[in-house]
C-alpha cells in the first residue's frame, strides 16, 4: 500500500487550511523524528530508539500505511528486547514516506 | 467544556485541536508539548479535560496525572493499546483514545467526559485548610498545599465564605471560616478578639480602648472578648 490522505482528509472536513497546516507539521517534524530515530540506533540506544518509532508509527498511521503500522508495532516491541529484527523493513517504510512527503 | 491537550508531538495536537474544532462545547484553553508547563498553568487555571498523551520524555501521562491532586476528568491519547488497563485504575480517565483518532470515536469519547461528573467543579474554588503538623499549617490554594509557620501568621480575617490569613511574608484568602482555623491554632498564640477577627496576641503593638494594633491593622475588640484578651497580657 502506499502513503495516502484518506485520514487527513476525513479529518479535515473540506478544511483545506487545516489540510495544509498538518501536512506542513508533518513535513516538518517526520524528517526529525526519523533522524532522531537513525542516531539512537547507531548508537544501539535501542530502548530509546523503540520510543522513537512509537513516536514514527502515528505518522505511518496518518498517511495511511496500515500494514506497515503492524511492522513497526512489531519492530518497535522487537527494539524494547534489543533485537534488530524487521528494522530494514521498519526502515523502507520510512524511506516510502520520506519520498512522498517530498512530493506533496 | 475547557480543556488543554499534552502531547509532544506538534502533528498528535494538530489533530485534537482540529477535532475539538468540530464539537461546539469543547473549547481548547491551551496545549503543551510537556507535562511540566501543563502543571504550571494548571496551577494558575481550572480545566474540566485533559486531552493527555501517555509516551511523553521524562515525565510519562501516568507521572503527570499522580502529581494532580484533584485531576480533573482525563482522556488519553496513544498509539499504544497496551496500556488501556493500567489507564482504567485511575477514576479521572473517562476514555482511552487509540491514534489515529478518527471523529466518530472521539465524539464518543467527548459524550463520555460530559456524562462523568467532574470533580474539580465541584471543588471550584476550592481554598481549604486542610491540616496542621506541629508549628505549621497548610491552606489549599488552587490546588497546591501551602505550609505556612504558624507563628508568622498575626492576623485572620473573615470575609464572607472566606478568611484572610495575613501572614509576616504574605497574605492568603481561602475559602474557610474563623471557626475552622481556630480550631487549628494553638491557644496560647491565638486569641478571637471579635466575631471577625483572630489575632496573634504576640504580635499585638498596643491596645486602645475597644481596639487592638497589629502591625498597620486596627482591629474591633468586641466587649465579650476583651476580658480574656486583658487576662493573656502580661500587664505591669
Amino acid at each position: 500500500m502506499k502513503p495516502n490522505l484518506t485520514y487527513i482528509n476525513s479529518l479535515s472536513g473540506g478544511d483545506d487550511s487545516f489540510k495544509e497546516k498538518l501536512i506542513s507539521v508533518i513535513k516538518l517534524e517526520f524528517p526529525v523524528e526519523k533522524a532522531t530515530y537513525i542516531k539512537n540506533i547507531e548508537a544501539k540506544n535501542y530502548q530509546i530508539a523503540a520510543e522513537n518509532v512509537h513516536k514514527l508509527k502515528h505518522k505511518i498511521s496518518i498517511l495511511g500505511l496500515e500494514e506497515s503500522y503492524k511492522i513497526a508495532a512489531c519492530f518497535e516491541k522487537n527494539l524494547k528486547e534489543n533485537s534488530m529484527t524487521l528494522k530494514e523493513d521498519f526502515e523502507n517504510i520510512l524511506q516510502t514516506i520520506t519520498n512522498y512527503l517530498i512530493k506533496l | 467544556m475547557n480543556c488543554i491537550i499534552i502531547d509532544d508531538e506538534t502533528t498528535a495536537r494538530v489533530i485534537i485541536n482540529q477535532l475539538c474544532s468540530q464539537i461546539n462545547t469543547i473549547h481548547v484553553a491551551a496545549e503543551f508539548p510537556n507535562a511540566m508547563q501543563a502543571i504550571k498553568y494548571l496551577n494558575q487555571n481550572e480545566v474540566d479535560l485533559i486531552f493527555l498523551d501517555i509516551h511523553m520524555p521524562d515525565f510519562t501521562g501516568f507521572d503527570f496525572i499522580q502529581t494532580l491532586k484533584n485531576p480533573p476528568r482525563i482522556i488519553l491519547t496513544t498509539s499504544d493499546a497496551n496500556f488501556a488497563i493500567e489507564a482504567f485504575e485511575y477514576d479521572c480517565i473517562v476514555d482511552y483514545l487509540v491514534k489515529p483518532i478518527l471523529l466518530p470515536r472521539f465524539q464518543k469519547a467527548i459524550q463520555k467526559a460530559e456524562n462523568k461528573p467532574s470533580k474539580t467543579k465541584a471543588l471550584s474554588n476550592n481554598n481549604k485548610i486542610e491540616t496542621t503538623s506541629g508549628n505549621d499549617l497548610y491552606i489549599n490554594i488552587d490546588r497546591r498545599l501551602i505550609k505556612l509557620d504558624i507563628p508568622s501568621i498575626y492576623l485572620i480575617e473573615a470575609k464572607g465564605d472566606y478568611i484572610n490569613v495575613k501572614t509576616e511574608e504574605k497574605n492568603y484568602t481561602v475559602h474557610s471560616t474563623l471557626k475552622k482555623i481556630e480550631d487549628k491554632l494553638p491557644t496560647h498564640l491565638f486569641l478571637k478578639v471579635h466575631r471577625s477577627y483572630i489575632i496573634n496576641i504576640k504580635k499585638i503593638i498596643d491596645i486602645e480602648d475597644n481596639s487592638v494594633l497589629i502591625k498597620k491593622d486596627v482591629i474591633p475588640v468586641s466587649r465579650s472578648n476583651r476580658p480574656e484578651l486583658m487576662k493573656r497580657l502580661n500587664l505591669l
